[in-house]
């Protein structure tokens, strides 16, 4: 899993049953010091996240996971909103970030 | 999962039996602004995606989860067709 910022959201009504209702969100991925690096995701909501928020997401078959009951395509899901950016603590950084 | 536009169609007939009245598209993964990325893929079309301009493609064993491909020798599904995509605007203090 890995912390990244909400950046925009991706509109689809012609989809997969089971990405009905759900929300599409665009992902910009942050290294350990919440800088943006690599390229954005997308990646499907399972927590309620919004626009800008610091979120984290998981891959892979296990992405499907939040959605136990349908089968859902989706290899990339976010499956937590971090509080605020204070809230993540890098002991390394002298400053807090 | 990634936006990819469709290049073109793929005919098999001699395929996995599990394959038949699968339709087989092209597709290149696009980054958001809309500027190719070097990859191409074939995948398989769950929506009838035809020739729109972007859709929406999953990837990995998340692919047999797609409509109708369950227990499938496919490992790249198209799930949606994208109607509009919205950015946030960079914020300024960065």
């Amino acid at each position: 899993m890995q912390l990244a910022r909400v950046i925009g959201n991706v509109v689809s009504t012609v989809k997969n049953k089971s990405l009905r209702g759900r929300k599409i969100m665009i992902v910009q991925n942050l290294d350990e010091k919440l800088e943006p690096v690599g390229q954005p995701l997308v990646a499907l909501d399972a927590a309620g996240c919004g626009m800008g928020e610091l979120v984290f997401w998981c891959r892979g078959k296990e992405a499907a996971f939040p959605f136990k009951r349908d089968p859902t395509p989706t290899d990339c899901t976010i499956v937590a909103i971090v509080d605020s950016d204070e809230h993540v603590n890098n002991f390394e950084l002298k400053t807090k970030n | 999962m990634r936006i990819a536009r469709i290049l073109g169609t793929v005919v098999s007939t001699q395929k996995d039996e599990r394959l038949r009245g699968k339709k087989l598209l092209v597709v290149k993964p696009i980054n958001i602004d809309g500027s190719d990325r070097d990859d191409y893929v074939v995948a398989v079309d769950t929506v009838g995606a035809g020739f729109h301009e972007r859709v929406l493609i999953v990837g990995g064993s998340s692919a047999r989860m797609a409509e109708g491909n369950k227990d499938c020798p496919v490992d790249t599904a198209i799930v949606g067709v994208i109607d509009s995509i919205e950015l946030t605007k960079p914020d300024k203090k960065k």
